[in-house]
Order: structure tokens, then sequence, then C-alpha cells
């Protein structure tokens, strides 16, 4: 049985496969709708997540299946104290496959090593959220046909974002891409990331300015500040607009240059930047479903012919 | 001088940073056990100016030694058996650690589930980094808590 912790979990050729897939359903939704007929998907949450959670189970009833769960620790066992290796075992007996989002890092491989279904983490705290990974690198690689070969520019918290720590390290496994990391000193990049970039012989820099770069860019990452990250409230309010995308910023990027944002955005990218054919950040949202579709039929091992 | 007699059988730990005997006496379990231990603390020594001694008598495979390359890799390993050296052990990092160490990161599920085991897995063999299978947090000073 197989679990999806971290996005490197899959080699390259496994997430070509899944991309595939994902890329069919999209193409031919109709084929997959029974796909998972009389299977069910626990969706436990034990922190708020609308987006995440209503993607998977958007996902289980696209296939047909069908979703139970909580999504919030207070509506849980957990508040009574039970442990995440007890409720994945009572979760085992009630459905096929577990989602899981929890404060706690590790919790979800806590959770796969005593589960009887698989388990896919859906984000735990600041370390890991394979799904969203596996949502950006579809939708670059159905938006801009490749996966490799391109400058892109990580803007915003760069510190505590778990989704672009994700993303480097899935991006690391592709040839040709050089990072430019736009962020304020405080949220800069952590030193083991680059690191890995310099070993690994994959150029990057490191800058303030969102504005220089915008030329150069073949694809941009916006990021929210999280309010949720911080221990210093003053901190928080203090960096949370430092970037701010308008139209007058994308003027200066290229045509075919795309905006990618994992959602939710408050105030870093500009609402009428959304009516620019190079906003993807709802497409991606949409290809979040797609993904998770194909998540789904690949850790249960179904083939729809 | 200070004189600390021969053993018969068990452990010369020699060249260990002065001062991180304690530690490593902790480290080892050896306060969970019923054998002789002689902490000799700031002696003298060429190579190192001041240097720590753990002598151990217990049973040879008693010990969990892969503890000692995290520790400190200089640490010279001297088994002993009637009464004489009899080899001297070369550390290697162990691919695991379990129950050692004690993950200090707040955002770790072993913050909260009491019950799992602390496991620390070797990530980096040439920069010696390891880090907590469950979050990933790196090993390091602010880690180094026994767990009790």
């Amino acid at each position: 049985m197989r679990h999806l912790m971290s996005p490197l979990d899959f080699s390259v050729e496994e997430l070509d496969a899944l991309f595939d897939l994902a890329n069919d359903i999209e193409k031919n939704p109709k084929k997959y709708e029974h796909a998972c007929e009389g299977l069910k998907l626990a969706t436990c949450f034990y922190e708020p997540s609308t987006r995440t959670r209503l993607s998977f189970e958007a996902a289980m009833l696209n296939l047909g299946g069908k979703v139970l769960g909580f999504s919030d620790a207070n509506s849980s066992s957990a508040a009574k104290g039970e442990s995440v290796s007890d409720t994945i075992r009572v979760i085992s007996c009630y459905a096929d496959i577990c989602a899981m989002r929890h404060p706690k890092e590790g919790a979800p491989m806590v959770a796969a090593s005593k589960s009887g279904i698989p388990v896919i983490n859906a984000g735990d705290g600041g370390h890991q959220h394979p799904t969203q990974t596996l949502t950006d690198l579809l939708t670059i690689r159905s938006m801009k046909g490749r996966l490799g070969n391109f400058t892109i520019g990580l803007c915003g918290d760069l510190k505590f974002g778990r989704t672009v720590h994700s993303l480097i390290n899935a991006l690391m496994r592709y040839e040709g891409i050089h990072f430019v990391f736009i962020s304020p000193e405080e949220l800069k990049i952590p030193d083991y990331i680059t690191e890995k970039l310099k070993e690994a012989g994959i150029t990057y820099e490191e800058v303030i300015s969102l504005e220089d770069v915008m030329p150069k860019l073949d694809l941009l990452y916006m990021t929210r500040v999280q309010r949720e990250r911080f221990f210093n409230e003053e901190d928080y309010v203090r960096l949370k607009d430092f970037y701010i995308l308008t139209v007058d910023k994308m003027e200066k990027a290229k045509e075919d240059m795309l905006v990618l944002h994992p959602l939710p955005r408050v105030n870093e990218i500009a609402v009428e930047v959304d009516d620019d054919p190079r906003a993807a950040y709802f497409k991606q949202a949409q290809y979040g479903v797609y993904v998770r579709m194909a998540l789904i039929l690949t850790l249960l091992e179904i083939e729809v012919a | 001088m200070l004189n600390v007699g021969k053993i018969e059988e068990g452990f010369v730990l020699d060249h260990i940073q002065a001062g991180k005997s304690l530690t490593l006496y902790y480290n080892l379990g050896l306060d969970k056990k019923d054998c002789t231990v002689a902490m000799i603390m700031n002696a003298k020594s060429g190579k190192m100016g001041k240097k720590d001694i753990l002598k151990v008598e217990c049973d040879i495979d008693d010990l969990n030694m892969d503890i000692l390359a995290v520790v400190d890799h200089n640490i010279t390993v001297n088994v002993v058996k009637d009464g004489e050296i009899v080899e001297k052990k070369e550390l290697v990092l162990p691919k695991e650690i379990h129950n050692v160490f004690k993950c200090k990161n707040p955002r770790c599920i072993t913050s909260i589930e009491q019950g799992l085991p602390h496991i620390f897995v070797l990530a980096d063999e040439k920069k010696e980094v390891y880090r907590c299978k469950y979050c990933e947090e790196k090993y390091s000073q602010r880690v180094k808590t026994v767990v009790q």
C-alpha cells in the first residue's frame, strides 16, 4: 500500500504518469465519473482549510465516491486526547483512503505507519503540502508545456512558506531551471535550501525588488505572508504588504509569463490583475482537483479503461 | 595526581572533549545500568590540552556505541577484556538513532504525542547531519536533549 507524504515520494517518471492521467481526466471527465463508486474518502482536518478540504472532496465526488470526515480538531476525538495512531486505525475501518491535515509536523507520517488505508498528507504544519506541489507542477506542465528550462521567480514569504520549499525541492529534479528568490531580508529563503541548490549546481539569485526582475521571469509564484506562522504579531503587520503585484508591474513582464499563487490571496495580488490572461491562479485551483483525482485513483490502484 | 585503577571487562572511552563526559554518561544510558563507571574530567592531554575519560565496567555487548559517533567521532573506544585492551573500535555514524535525542521543534508531532519514539535519520553522511524522521528538524546542539 502506498501513501503520499512528500512530493518526492514519486519519481519523475511516476509524476509524469500522474500528470498524464490528470490531463486525461481534464479532457474526458465523463470517463472517470464512476471510477470510485462505492468507495469513501475520509478528510481528517485537524486545522481549518476549506480550500484543500473542498478540493479533495470535489475530487472524490467527481470520481463517483463518497466523503466523510471532520474539519477541525475540536469536532474530532483529538479533543478528547486520542492519538493520531488510534484515530487512523479507526478511520481505516470506515473509509478506503484518507486525506489528513494536521498542525503538527509529521502527524500524517505517524498515521501512515499505523494505517490500513492509503494516507495523503494534506499539509502538516510548516513542513510539507505535497498535493499543493503536485498542483503547481501540473499547472506549469499543462500551461507551459514543459517542466524545466525556465526562470521562475518566487516572491513573498520564502522563509516559512512550505509551498515554496516543497516546489523548489520538486523542481530541482528538472533541468535548466533558474530560481529568482524575491523577499524582504526577514523572510529570506533558508540557507539549507540555497546550499542544496549550490551542491546540485542549480543557479539562483536573491533580490528584494520584484519590479526589477519582472522582465526576465517565465513564471512568477506569489505567496501570502501567513499570520499563523508568526509568533510575533508586530512582525506580521510590518511584512504582510511588502509585495503587491499590480497591473503596472505586469506591464514589465513577458507576454507569456504565468502568475501562480497557492491561494488564498490577501493583498499580494491586486484584483485588477485577475483579468490579465497571464493570471493562472484560478486555473491552478482547477488543476488542484484534477491532480487530486489522479492521485486518489493512483493510490487506490484503480485503472479506468 | 589522581589514580583510577584498571578495569577487567568493559570500555575505556578516551579523548572525550573536556566537560562532555557527563552528557555521554546519560547518552549511553549508564545512569540506568548497574555497572561501575569512573568519570575522569579535565585530565591533562598532550593532544587536546584537557580531556575527559570514561571507564565503564560492563559486558562488551551491553552498550549501544552508535551514539558516540554522533556526539563526537574523535572519541577513542578501547575494548577491554581480562584487564587488557583487545580492540580499538572505529566509530561509524548510525543510519538511525532511536530514543536518544529529543526533537525540540515545538511544531513536531512528538511534542504532543508522548508515546512516539524519537527517531533521527542520517540525512547527510558527509556533513554528519541528522534530521527528525517526522518533521525533518536538523539535529543540532539545540536538540541535544536526552530522552529520559
